[in-house]
């Protein structure tokens, strides 16, 4: 019953245009593509494909990971785990197992939000299930990819996310496309659910191709004492990419925290939000992103919703520009709706300032060793509560080989 | 090693600096004067090449090469080397990192010296973060004098290196400095300059100056012995060294 009546909401969504970011025309994407064997090991996957995940976060030696989802286009060719608590498989897989999980689908955002998560309703190509059980501390990261190695495809996902009471996990999710790809749509619907005192960080690296669109719709509910931790990084080209994940803080004492490192080189178009409801007292958030324009166009939206007493909220949006083609618009939103709440922003956009280089050339660097390592320093943000492990990682994403001769 | 010619300086179309001459051997350490405002900054961002400090007339030569063509970076790596006195804070750049960047640039010295470096000037928690980011004032002094340890320069050019550093501390910068000046050395061994600001001449207790300048509304009036020099001024105030100006 329930799944009739999603499909009928989604049916009347189909047209609704996002409320940001340009309207794109999900026909002139392909939903047919072939469906791909499963492989035993990430090492089995072909050699191009392995490469490209790396770049992402995934590591194929997967001694340092607690499981694996792999995701080509349509087809789960992997989903192994290999520590007890916690819980890997495709979303067809977990519904079928699991009565009750049909029950969160749509529950931390509806289907017809928009054309996309009604599309994602309509024709869904799979999508991971992750569970930590109920006081299960799952301290190694867990790893998931979604690939797509076909042009001009359409990938549609729906992922669901939980960490049930006192337990712990960390997730790496990597998503991009193959060198060969130019074009496509990947539309991944993401819902989180932490519960109490449970934590979650969710760490996601994109990598895509010049003219790939790109439409992750996410949103989670946290319970009482709760954390959830979401680490986005996108330095790479995208066409067009736009997101505005959501959080609601529904439990006294619960944490968000979001950090979105974006790099908009010429041709890109992102529009990157972060929103969360603060619900109850004791709530805390805090979004921090920082955006470099190399020639592209960044939207940095932020929108905090202070709605009881006692609750704290903090933005901060740094931007550089760093092309006279470029430009980044900060959007910081507040929205305390009692007296007692603290709530606070912070933006700057800008160029590098001289006196930084200067410092930095009359030390011996040259402009452009200063200016990269400016560069870097700006990127360099350290997340609080994160394992290590991922914070390499991300410091691994955020500093790809290309880079590593022209800096610090 | 320095030579100042008939230097005229101006920043945003205001000239400070005006018909100013100044002369440091190899080996020779000049201590430098003067009551606020009155352009003892300006001369050493003109002698590192700060873009903003234009040079009107006059030059500035540096083991024989005239500097006013050449970049901040090119005047570093002929063996320039300056402590700021109000260096900018810059995000995410660790000091040890630099550090690191700066020895490697002349060639290498293996992490350990760092390390030694960084323990010695007891700047082991300063080290891993931002560069000058909520730096005090002292610790500012003592990061512009580790940084310039890495960057072993030939001319030192020191921004007060004394200012607001306690009585403890300033022995240990004194050291330092007197290491980087080669002062161990006799004179005509040594391979080093340097250029000192300072107010009360603290650092001079401990690092023996040679010459002294004072600089007075953006020229130099006087020059002597340093110790007689600071005597004078705090017997007659900057305006007696204006009576001895010829
Ligand atoms: N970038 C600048 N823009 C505008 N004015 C400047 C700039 N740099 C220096 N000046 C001016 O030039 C004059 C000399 O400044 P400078 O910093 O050289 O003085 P100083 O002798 O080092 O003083 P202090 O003892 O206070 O450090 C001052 O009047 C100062 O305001
Ligand atoms: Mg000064």
């Amino acid at each position: 019953m329930q799944r009739v009546d999603h499909e009928k909401r989604a049916l009347r969504a189909v047209r609704k245009r996002a409320d940001f970011g340009p309207d794109l025309d999900i026909g002139s994407y392909e939903h047919e593509t072939k469906e791909l064997d499963k492989v035993r090991a990430l090492n089995d996957l072909p050699g191009d494909i392995a490469g490209a995940s790396t770049d992402v976060g995934i590591e194929t030696d997967e001694s340092c990971r607690s499981g694996t989802f792999f995701q080509i286009n349509h087809s789960v060719v992997l989903s192994t785990v290999y520590q007890d608590g916690l819980e890997i498989m495709s979303i067809t897989e977990a519904l079928q197992k699991y009565d009750w999980l049909s029950g969160y689908r749509w529950q931390a955002m509806k289907e017809d939000a928009d054309k996309f998560t009604a599309e994602a309703e309509l024709h869904q190509h799979q999508g991971y299930f992750i569970r930590a059980l109920p006081g299960s501390k799952v301290e190694l990261p867990l790893q998931a990819c979604l690939f797509m190695d076909q042009d001009s495809l359409i990938q549609n996902v729906h992922n669901i996310i939980i960490a049930e009471e006192g337990s712990e996990l960390h997730i790496i999710t990597g998503c991009a496309a193959a060198a060969s790809v130019n074009r496509g749509l990947h539309i991944g619907i993401s819902e989180f659910y932490i519960k109490k005192n449970a934590k979650m960080t969710f760490t996601m690296i994109h990598k895509w191709a010049d003219n790939m669109a790109v439409r992750p719709r996410s949103a989670a509910i946290i319970d009482e004492s709760g954390l959830f931790l979401s680490n986005y990084v996108c330095i790479k080209p995208v066409r067009t990419l736009q997101m505005y994940p959501t959080v609601y803080c529904t439990g006294k004492n619960s944490t968000a925290r979001f950090n979105a490192v974006l790099v908009a080189h010429e041709g890109s178009d992102m529009d990157v939000g972060s929103r969360v409801y603060l619900r109850k007292e004791g709530s805390r958030a805090e979004v921090i992103t920082r955006a470099i324009s190399e020639g592209g166009n960044i939207f940095a939206r932020g929108h905090l919703i202070g709605e009881v007493p006692d609750i704290k909220a903090h933005l901060e949006c740094r931007g550089l520009i760093l092309s006279e083609k470029g430009s980044i618009h900060a959007i910081p939103e507040l929205e305390g709706k009692v007296s007692n709440v603290d709530m606070s922003h912070e933006a700057a956009v800008g160029k590098i300032a001289e006196e930084e280089i200067q410092y930095l050339m009359a030390r011996g660097l040259s402009e452009e060793e200063a200016t990269s390592a400016i560069v870097r320093g700006f990127l360099d943000i350290e997340v609080k509560g994160l394992p290590s492990q991922l914070q390499a990682e991300m410091k691994k994403a955020l500093h790809p080989k290309e880079l590593k001769d022209r800096v610090l | 090693m320095l030579s100042v010619e008939n230097l005229s300086v101006s920043v945003e179309g205001r000239q400070i600096l005006h018909d100013l001459n100044l002369h440091v051997m190899t080996g020779e350490t000049v201590a430098l004067f003067g009551p606020n405002g009155s352009g003892k900054t300006s001369l050493l961002k003109a002698i590192i090449g700060v873009p903003s400090y234009s040079i009107e007339s006059g030059k500035i030569i540096f083991k024989g090469n005239d500097l006013t063509r050449l970049s901040m970076h090119e005047r570093a790596v002929l063996g320039i080397g300056m402590s700021f006195q109000r260096p900018p804070a810059i995000r995410g750049v660790k000091l040890r990192d630099l550090l690191v960047t700066c020895v490697k640039k002349r060639g290498g010295v293996d992490p350990g010296d760092i390390n030694d470096m960084i323990m010695r000037l007891g700047l082991s928690d300063l080290a891993e973060r931002d560069i000058n980011k909520g730096f005090s004032g002292g610790e500012i002094k003592r990061s512009e004098l580790i940084q310039l340890q890495a960057q072993g320069p030939d001319l030192l050019l020191l921004d007060e290196p004394d200012s607001g550093v306690d009585l403890i501390s300033i022995e240990l910068v004194g050291s330092v400095i007197n290491e980087l000046l080669q002062k161990d050395r006799k004179k005509d061994r040594r391979e080093k300059a340097g250029l000192i600001i300072s107010h009360a001449g603290h650092i001079l207790d401990y690092v023996n100056a040679d010459r002294a300048y004072v600089m007075l509304n953006g020229t130099l009036q006087c020059s002597g012995n340093p110790r007689e020099l600071l005597d004078d001024i705090i017997e007659k105030g900057y305006e007696g060294c204006t009576v001895c100006k010829g």
